[in-house]
């Protein structure tokens, strides 16, 4: 008996169960990941650095994300006299809504097979599989900015003002490159869809069957530079050393957070570390061949996003900030070149080979 | 459409200001039209305090002057009181060369700071922490041979406080020997780095003419072009008997001043070297009783030590009446101290010509047109201490 995919029409009850089972364990890995991330950042970057990161709270600091948590938590909550307020307090939700709302499309393993009452159900372990997945992800990309810019103008503070501007600036130029740069993936994969990506993935490298029966076809082969300025746009996008210029801590303070406290300004700190698990997931899934590898399908894909996370720690371990101007250079005059070159070059060869 | 510039308030509390620099910035978007610097948030009275001390009492005051060179201060002004007593040609050979080889430690550790304070406020941040390693191992020595980390007050009128502990000699070598390999690690991890390069390269830029026209000394002048070294050309203690390069640039920008700053912690190394090899068992003090304390041991076993001892102490000596100018290398520029006496055993007045007071005055000249970041890097570049400009 071939196995059903469990969907609302063939079992409601139990598509129901599955998808909240589904939510609530991607939801609480994710934030998992979040507050472990700045336990490792810390940790990683303090070694590089000849420190010792956090080694107080509990067995190797490893408390010490939820002793931040309490701290800020009970921290007064303030809000200066002349900001705006409403606007001064849905920007920390606008920022890290849409970064926990990208996971849903993001598959996260093989389908999952179980047998109930007689009939056996496949469930994708995905939350939804959208056809248009990618376009979802940069919609959501794009709502992110607002978080940013919103904090900056509703503070009425200089500091935050310029962050603001730097931030809305920045933020348009790279995600214009990051999305133009994996337009060739849709061309390769003719679909939308990130699990249709992930199984477009799946085939022998370059045909060639001899590698190892997991070395597939991911697109970082096929498309080295789609895959670097899909990496650095998003870095950028998501203000990460060296694009961390809204925040920029020697030159503005703080930037657009300067003058959040409290939870506030905790929702901050977890939307740049849950942004970070986003891009880290969605470089995976779109060029790393998402859960597919050698070992079971949800820890190939922890490994590809741990490794992203690794991989933007010791970026910011290594690199000075870059100027505004030089940013705006670097988006406009290298990366949007060379991801329209990427786009013509790509649609050459797939009219050609096919 | 209208549009208005916006001033924007940096520091006294800024964590790229170094201290308690005001700047006040008029902006045009993120680019600068007017930088004005406000100082004075440190103003200790430094200048006036000295008037109601002996000479000796004013020694511990200039370590707090620029507080990342404490020995470098101690040496300015002990030179200018020995060359008010006249007593220049006594200070012995070995307590010069000491001297010069802490002030060279000294300017390594300051260039140390302002690597690494430069590198952070330009975003990095792993350099800082490298920097700072280095240093605490200065800072050890510091501590082996004045009992304090950061205000060392080693320096004496006619000679040193102490000899060096025993074993000194051997840390030091080992420390100067391994900069070399720490230097090549900061410049592997800034010099190539492209970044850098752009956020340094024709930034903060200062034609040599308009450089000397403002003062500018030290390495922000010899990395305009201007070639001008008070070590080699108005040589104090013994460096005319030693061998090093002054290394100078032509570019004027920042990361001609970060090239020459390097190259000086590599001179300084080479100095210290030929000063541990120099080193001969001898006096530490010159044989001034007027001026200089007895040996303990006389102090202790002779009444007559303990009366010297006392009459030094408790009324210092009296250079005759006069006015002195010296000045020195120190790392940041060009250390000068002015001193006027009455005869008697407090300074009339003393004036510290303060390099970085001088370096800061070319800041808004240099911020013009710039954008905002430019401002953070030069304000680093220039290599400001405000204990030193407040004083």
């Amino acid at each position: 008996m071939t196995p059903e995919v469990l969907s609302l029409s063939n079992a409601p009850a139990l598509w129901a169960a599955a998808m909240l089972a589904k939510i609530l364990v991607a939801f609480s890995v994710l934030m998992g990941i979040v507050a472990y991330a700045t336990w490792v950042e810390r940790k990683v970057i303090g070694r590089m650095q000849t420190r010792l990161g956090p080694t107080m709270t509990g067995p190797k600091g490893l408390l010490q994300p939820i002793a931040d948590g309490i701290k800020l938590f009970f921290k007064e909550d303030i809000i200066p006299n002349e900001a705006s307020k409403f606007a001064f307090v849905l920007a920390p939700m606008m920022i890290l809504a849409p970064a926990l709302i990208s996971m849903a499309v993001i598959p996260f393993g093989n389908a999952y097979e179980f047998t109930f009452q007689g009939v056996t159900y496949l469930v994708p372990l995905q939350i939804t599989d959208l056809n248009i997945g990618v376009l979802f992800i940069m919609a959501m990309a794009g709502l992110g900015v607002y978080g940013i810019v919103l904090a900056g103008l509703a503070s009425n503070s200089k500091y935050s003002l310029l962050g603001g501007i730097r931030a809305s600036a920045q933020m348009i130029s790279y995600e214009l490159a990051a999305g133009l740069s994996i337009i060739a993936i849709f061309m390769l994969s003719e679909t939308l869809s990130l699990s249709g990506i992930v199984a477009a993935q799946q085939q022998p490298l370059w045909g060639i069957t001899a590698f190892p029966s997991w070395m597939h076809n991911w697109y970082i082969f096929s498309q080295p530079l789609a895959f670097g300025l899909f990496v650095v746009g998003s870095m950028a996008e998501i203000n990460r050393t060296p694009f961390d210029l809204p925040e920029a801590e020697t030159e503005l303070v703080s930037g657009f957070c300067t003058e959040y406290s409290s939870m506030k300004y905790a929702l901050f700190f977890m939307a740049e570390y849950a942004n970070m698990v986003t891009i880290s997931a969605i470089s995976a899934t779109l060029f790393l061949g998402g859960w597919d590898g050698p070992f079971p399908g949800v820890i190939n894909f922890l490994i590809k996003v741990f490794g992203f996370m690794f991989f933007f720690i010791w970026i910011r371990a290594t690199f000075p900030r870059l100027r505004y101007d030089q940013l705006m250079q670097m988006g406009w005059k290298v990366m949007l070149p060379l991801a329209i070159g990427n786009i013509v070059l790509t649609a050459v060869a797939v009219l050609l080979w096919q | 459409m209208a549009t208005e510039t916006m001033t924007i308030n940096m520091g006294p509390q800024h964590p790229s200001t170094h201290g308690v620099l005001q700047l006040i910035l008029e902006l045009d978007g993120e680019i600068v039209v007017k930088a004005t610097p406000h100082i004075g948030f440190l103003h200790r009275g430094t200048e006036k305090l000295s008037e109601h001390r002996t000479y000796h009492q004013v020694i511990p005051l200039t370590d707090r002057l620029d507080y990342l060179a404490p020995m470098s201060n101690n040496l300015g002004y002990v030179l200018a009181v020995e060359k008010l007593l006249g007593i220049t040609d006594k200070i012995p050979e070995r307590a010069n060369t000491i001297r010069v080889i802490m002030a060279e430690l000294t300017r390594i550790k300051s260039h140390l700071v302002w690597l690494a304070t430069h590198a952070l406020d330009i975003g990095a941040m792993t350099v800082f922490l490298y920097c700072f390693r280095e240093r605490e191992e200065i800072i050890d020595i510091y501590e082996k041979i004045s009992g304090a980390r950061m205000t060392s007050n080693y320096f004496r009128v006619g000679g040193l406080s102490e000899d060096l502990p025993e074993g000194l000699v051997d840390d030091i070598r080992k420390f100067t020997e391994s900069m070399e390999g720490h230097l090549e690690t900061y410049e592997g991890l800034l010099t190539g780095n492209k970044i850098w390069q752009k956020r340094t390269i024709d930034v903060g830029y200062i034609s040599g003419e308009d450089a000397v026209d403002i003062g500018l000394s030290g390495p922000a002048l010899r990395a305009s072009g201007v070639d001008w070294d008070l070590r080699r050309d108005d040589p104090y203690c013994n460096y005319s008997d030693f061998d090093f390069e002054v290394p100078t640039r032509t570019e004027g920008d920042t990361f001609a001043r970060y090239k020459v700053r390097l190259d000086e912690m590599r001179q300084s190394a080479r100095i210290i070297l030929q000063g541990l090899d120099k080193l001969k068992p001898g006096p530490i003090l010159a044989d001034c009783p007027q001026v200089c304390l007895p040996p303990k041991k006389d102090v202790v076993n002779t009444i007559e030590g303990l009366i010297h001892h006392f009459k030094i102490v408790t009324e210092g000596f009296k250079p005759e009446e006069g006015e002195i100018y010296v000045g020195i290398e120190a790392p940041k520029g060009e250390l000068g101290y002015y001193l006027v006496s009455d005869g008697s055993p407090h300074p009339y007045r003393m004036k510290i010509r303060p390099p970085s007071f001088v370096n800061l005055q070319a800041l808004p000249q240099m911020v013009e047109g710039v954008l905002l970041a430019d401002v953070i890097a030069t304000i680093g570049t220039l290599d400001i201490v405000l204990g030193e400009i407040d004083r």
